[in-house]
């Protein structure tokens, strides 16, 4: 087996093991075996890195085995790994195994830890196939495997109803978006008769392709804007951006490694890897990039509005992902792929970190997530302050660390795409930012300073053990140096022929030499989003209630979130159950059975009134003949 | 040989019969070994088929009734092959399934049961139209016993309705085949294929055969039969139902529907297509509010079938391997989502969804063999629901890209109500006595499942197998079913 599919299938090992013989296993054995796993496909992908990005080597391409066969159409399972690739082999494994280190001591008194070990495992081996594929089909089973993992450890504490509610909510919202990707797979094999990401994006590199399809009502569409689109819903779906976003928040019901992992530093993400692995496709459609733009930005903005007002820390940090991928989207949408990757890496660290640490956070309060019983922490919990002021800092863009590197270099490309859009996505981002900063200083300031709200929780407070802090010190690294040692992955060309730009898509280049004030314009509004909450939760902490009520309307409007999920639930929900009992009760049992029985009826009431003639007497019959006969002579006569 | 593997489980009935005497042990034990041989047959058949060639193999043939131009002939091509496989492999699994659960007059529940076995086999190896139209009937008789002597309380009133809707269709297929036969001058199947009908008279055969074949699918709206027989059939009654009844009347369609009335069958496409994703959706939603297990699974097979329907008359290699792949994966799917419905009803007597709730607390091992087959269902890529209904897209959006799109909105609808299902049997807190007092499956019911779920992943990580046995027939069908038979094409009505 080469070096590079071990990658891939050491975490499948593991959670296969530890998922079917964990019962024999036991806690520990069971750990060990996953964790082992996911070290050795951490430790080679750190490997294939260096020699890839690093050494600058080929990009490896390997078939494993042919997968579906069926005419003209065949897929494979098989293996790329190019720059792309390799930096997300990294945030992927690396990330992943950290949290399994965390999850011995987050977990330590979960019953069911083999199953929990298992499912993280399994969850890395779906992530790493979708990286590492080389077709779209083989993106679409990591991207459904992926959605399965999510679906059981969201709902892995399946004795709470909210717990499972939440898990089909994600499955189903993602399956919405699937259905979108389903049909853009169908599409891109009509127009290039392959689902090999090679074939097919040389083909569109050379125009080998019908360039428009006709569809009944709607007109001829050109072909590669269909398909994109077709895409970007499964990648909203996803990635949890505008409409398709509510499930995401929901799924903080799950432990929290869970949400570091999957819901913050890697699932969550395979929308943005999506668009820049289809870049020779986006690249050809304006529109599509618009729309992915205008998407992007909008997320961005709105899920920052609705985290200035959450009190569960873990949806604070749920709602600022959602905005962050919106950030990586619209820096894809201008044409900015290797921002948004960057930002994809640098964000994994932190917002793992800062999950992370709101566990530590979480586990030290005896499972309270609710802000406002916390307060005055940081004395008590020292270290786990620290990491957490380190990913607040890292996400908020203070200069040189993580963020400033990443999220700066989104902002300055939108400025430098010097489209209209490109504005547009530039302003929402701009306020984003203040937003962002605002919101998590808030979390800082709640969690951490002030007075303790609950002083029994807070007397119990105590310092998580090391196997948690270990992890979350490596993480804080990460948030300290990977956009200074990142940064030159904005530069042109480093990706290579990972990532296509057609010619005139040179946001990226500009980005690299826009005015001074443009640049220092995002640390203006990081000091702008500090002030705001210092003055308002240290300075006069009681002055956010009173705001409250002065503007109930659009607090209310922001704590529900725009009311998505209420509109939801009327829209779809409840008109399906509707809909499904009207057609059970009338449709099935009572037209169709009733037609069915129906005629079951007459015809055993004919049969009746029939039997009621066989009198047995003989005149009756006699009579009956007579009157027979008589009707034939007269017809025949 | 296939002679063999058809009537072998007819002299275990026999024997069993006549032979024995009314002990349920040896029953079990006869009907057992009959049922395994018959597999260990059939897979012979499997090592020895040629999947290079097109034509039927294994062909045996004997004068029947000569003056009527009606033969003894069977054999097998790459179309029927699976589903004498997959009805080899369910009848043991059936008979092992109702080893417990089944205790009155288990000698003629075996009878009934590998009576059924050999009708089946029958029906998809036969190649002449009578002896397929006699086999598809005498497969009423034993179905219609199971059903109405061991079924649940309602079930004289579903044995019936099963009875009179599949007759009723079939009195019309009769007169249908009648006519092909006179008119053509043979009943045999493969000189069938090469009988020119004219366009109108293809019309009124296909309407005759389709109202046959469209009860057993079931296609929306003669569907309402399956619901109830589910319902008030035993466990291994239903498996046998949704595993391989279903599959007969999407078999007619390929074996007679598409090849001898190729002109018809274009000309039906749009009612085919429009009434399959009336049933996709429609019995999706009707699935979403079942209160009993059963009558959800029941509901979600028609839906799935609508899928399979759609396939055949895409009328690419696509659609029709996915078709018949997926009535496989069907087969294999709803057959072990009924067994497992019978192993909580052995435990608790009851289907009520509401009645449970928390299994998973009691039944791990359950709870995990109850989440692949959910996955299977809901077409989640490395299970063979995925490969079927993956095909049977792809094959449909080359056809209709309108028909795609709305199918697969089945993704959707179908995920929700089996994860709703799953969720309410399995997951929460444990609420009663009764739940709590469940044990875990046994080892005869894991030997149940572990040939099912190996074929869930087999198909779905390595389809190549299954869909190589099939190409070379399937694209013989698409050529038969290209050809213009008839000239003009008048609407006949």
């Amino acid at each position: 087996m080469s070096k590079h599919l071990l990658i891939v299938l050491a975490p499948l090992f593991g959670s296969l093991i530890a998922g079917l013989f964990g019962r024999f296993l036991g806690n520990a054995l069971a750990r060990l075996v996953t964790i082992a796993g996911m070290t050795i496909s951490a430790v080679l992908a750190i490997q294939t890195f260096l020699e890839i990005a690093v050494g600058n080597g080929d990009p490896i391409r390997q078939e494993v085995w042919s997968w579906i066969l069926s005419g003209e159409f065949h897929v494979s399972f098989g293996l790329l790994i190019d720059r792309l690739t390799a930096v997300m082999l990294i945030v992927v494994s690396g990330i992943s195994t950290l949290i399994h280190i965390y999850s011995v001591g987050y977990m330590a008194e979960d019953p069911d830890q083999p199953r929990f070990f298992s499912y993280l495992s399994f969850f890395t081996f779906a992530m790493l196939m979708l990286v590492t594929g080389d077709s779209f089909l083989q993106l679409f089973f990591g991207w459904e495997g992926v959605g399965l993992a999510s679906y059981l450890l969201i709902g892995f504490w399946f004795k709470k109803e909210s717990a499972c509610n939440a898990a089909i909510k994600a499955f189903l919202v993602n399956r919405v978006g699937d259905f979108g990707f389903a049909l853009g797979i169908f599409t891109i094999y009509q127009v290039f008769h392959t689902l090999d990401y090679a074939t097919v994006f040389r083909m569109a590199g050379t125009g080998q392709y019908v360039p428009t399809l006709d569809f009944p009502l709607c007109g001829s569409v050109e072909t590669i804007t269909l398909i994109c689109l077709l895409l970007f819903v499964g990648a909203m779906g996803k990635s949890a951006q505008f409409i398709l976003h509510t499930w995401l928040p929901d799924a903080m019901e799950g432990p929290t490694p869970v949400s570091a992992l999957i819901h913050a530093a890697t699932m969550v993400t395979a929308g943005v890897f999506m668009v820049c692995r289809a870049s020779p496709l986006f690249e050809l459609s304006p529109t599509a990039l618009t729309v992915v733009t205008l998407v992007g930005a909008t997320t961005a903005f709105f899920a920052a509005t609705v985290g200035l007002v959450q009190n569960d820390i873990k949806r604070v940090i749920a709602y600022s992902t959602c905005s962050q991928l919106g950030y990586m989207f619209f820096a894809a949408g201008v044409s900015a792929y290797s921002a948004a990757i960057f930002h994809l890496m640098t964000h994994a660290f932190f917002k793992a970190l800062l999950f992370l640490s709101a566990g530590a956070v979480i586990h030290s309060m005896h499972h309270e997530q609710d802000m406002r019983k916390m307060g005055g922490l940081r004395k008590k919990i020292p270290i786990t302050y620290t990491v957490m002021m380190i990913g607040t800092l890292a996400l908020t863009g203070f200069p040189f660390l993580a963020g400033f590197y990443s999220k700066d270099a989104i902002l300055e490309a939108a400025y430098a795409a010097h489209t209209p859009v490109g504005t547009f996505a530039w302003g929402l981002g701009m306020a984003a930012a203040v937003l962002t900063t605002f919101y998590s200083f808030r979390l800082i300031f709640m969690t951490f300073h002030g007075h303790p709200a609950d002083h029994h929780s807070y007397d119990h407070a105590k310092e998580s053990p090391w196997v948690m802090l270990l992890p979350l010190l490596v993480l804080a690294a990460g948030a300290l140096f990977a956009g200074y040692l990142g940064s030159p992955m904005t530069h042109l060309g480093w990706f290579k022929s990972a990532i296509f730009l057609a010619p005139g898509h040179d946001a990226m280049e500009h980005a690299h030499h826009v005015a001074a004030w443009v640049k220092w314009s995002p640390f203006a509004m990081f000091l702008i989003g500090l002030g705001l909450a210092y003055v308002l939760y240290i300075k006069s902490p009681n002055l956010p209630r009173l705001i409250a009520e002065r503007f109930r309307c659009t607090h209310q409007f922001l704590l529900n979130a725009w009311y998505f999920d209420r509109l939801y639930d009327r829209l779809f929900v409840q008109t399906a159950k509707r809909i499904g009992e009207g057609l059970w009760h009338t449709g099935d049992e009572g037209i169709v059975d009733g037609c069915v029985n129906g005629v079951a009826t007459i015809c055993a009431q004919l049969a009746q009134q029939l039997r009621q003639m066989q009198t047995g007497y003989v005149y009756h019959y006699a009579f009956a003949m007579l009157v027979g006969v008589l009707v034939l002579v007269s017809l025949y006569a | 040989m296939l002679s063999l593997v058809i009537f072998l489980p007819l002299v275990g009935a026999l024997v069993l019969f006549f032979g024995v005497k009314d002990n349920p042990q040896v029953a079990r034990y006869l009907a057992l070994f009959t049922t395994l041989v018959t597999f260990l047959l059939s897979l012979r058949l499997l090592n020895g088929f040629n999947v290079g060639s097109a034509a039927f193999q294994f062909v045996e043939e004997a004068a029947w009734l000569p003056g009527y131009g009606i033969t003894y002939k069977v054999g097998v091509d790459g179309i029927s092959l699976p589903f004498v496989l997959l009805t080899t492999l369910l009848t043991p699994i059936c008979i092992l399934a109702s080893w417990e659960s089944v205790q009155k007059q288990v000698k003629g529940y075996m009878v009934a049961f590998l009576a059924l076995e050999c009708f089946v086999t029958g029906v998809f190896c036969a190649l002449d139209f009578v002896l397929f139209y006699i086999l598809w009937e005498a497969m009423l008789i034993p179905m219609f016993l199971l059903i109405g002597v061991w079924g649940g309380k309602n079930r004289v009133y579903a044995a019936f309705k099963f009875f009179l809707y599949t007759l009723a269709g079939s009195l019309l297929m009769l007169i249908a085949i009648l006519v092909m036969g006179f008119k053509g001058g043979t009943f045999s199947i493969p000189e069938l294929m090469r009988v020119p009908f004219s366009f109108t008279l293809q019309v009124w055969l296909f309407l005759g055969l389709f109202s046959s074949f469209a009860v057993k699918v079931p296609m929306w709206p003669v569907h309402t039969w399956l619901p109830d027989a589910h319902v008030e059939a035993p466990t291994a009654g239903s498996v046998i139902l949704a595993g391989i009844l279903l599959k007969m009347g999407a078999y007619g369609f390929l074996r007679f529907s598409l090849p001898m009335l190729p002109d018809a069958s274009r000309f039906f496409v749009p009612l085919i297509f429009g009434l399959s994703l009336v049933a996709i959706v429609y019995t999706a939603l009707v699935a979403m509010m079942q209160k009993d297990l059963k009558k959800l699974i029941a509901y979600s097979s028609v839906s799935h079938m609508g899928f399979v329907t759609i396939g055949l008359f895409a009328y690419n290699q696509q659609g029709l391997e996915g078709g018949i792949l997926q009535m496989v994966n069907h087969g294999v799917v709803a057959g072990g989502l009924f067994l497992l419905v019978g192993v909580v009803y052995d435990r608790m007597h009851t289907r009520e969804i509401a009645r449970f709730g928390g299994l998973a607390h009691r039944m791990p091992i359950y709870a995990v063999i109850f989440m692949i087959f959910t996955m299977a269902s809901v077409g989640l890529p490395g299970t063979n629901g995925f490969i079927g209904e993956f095909l049977i897209l792809l094959g449909a959006y080359l056809a209709n890209k309108a028909v795609a799109l709305v199918a697969a909105t089945g993704l959707v609808l179908g995920a929700a109500y089996m994860l709703w299902m799953f969720k309410k049997v399995l997951f929460g807190e444990v609420r009663s006595e009764e739940v709590a007092a469940l044990r875990d499956v046994t080892m005869r019911e894991i030997v149940l499942f572990v040939p099912l779920l190996v074929l869930v992943f087999w198909i779905g990580f390595y389809p190549a197998p299954f869909l190589n046995m099939m190409h070379v027939s399937v694209e013989q069908l698409l050529v038969q079913a290209g050809t213009v038979k008839a000239g003009a094409a008048a609407i006949p009505f």
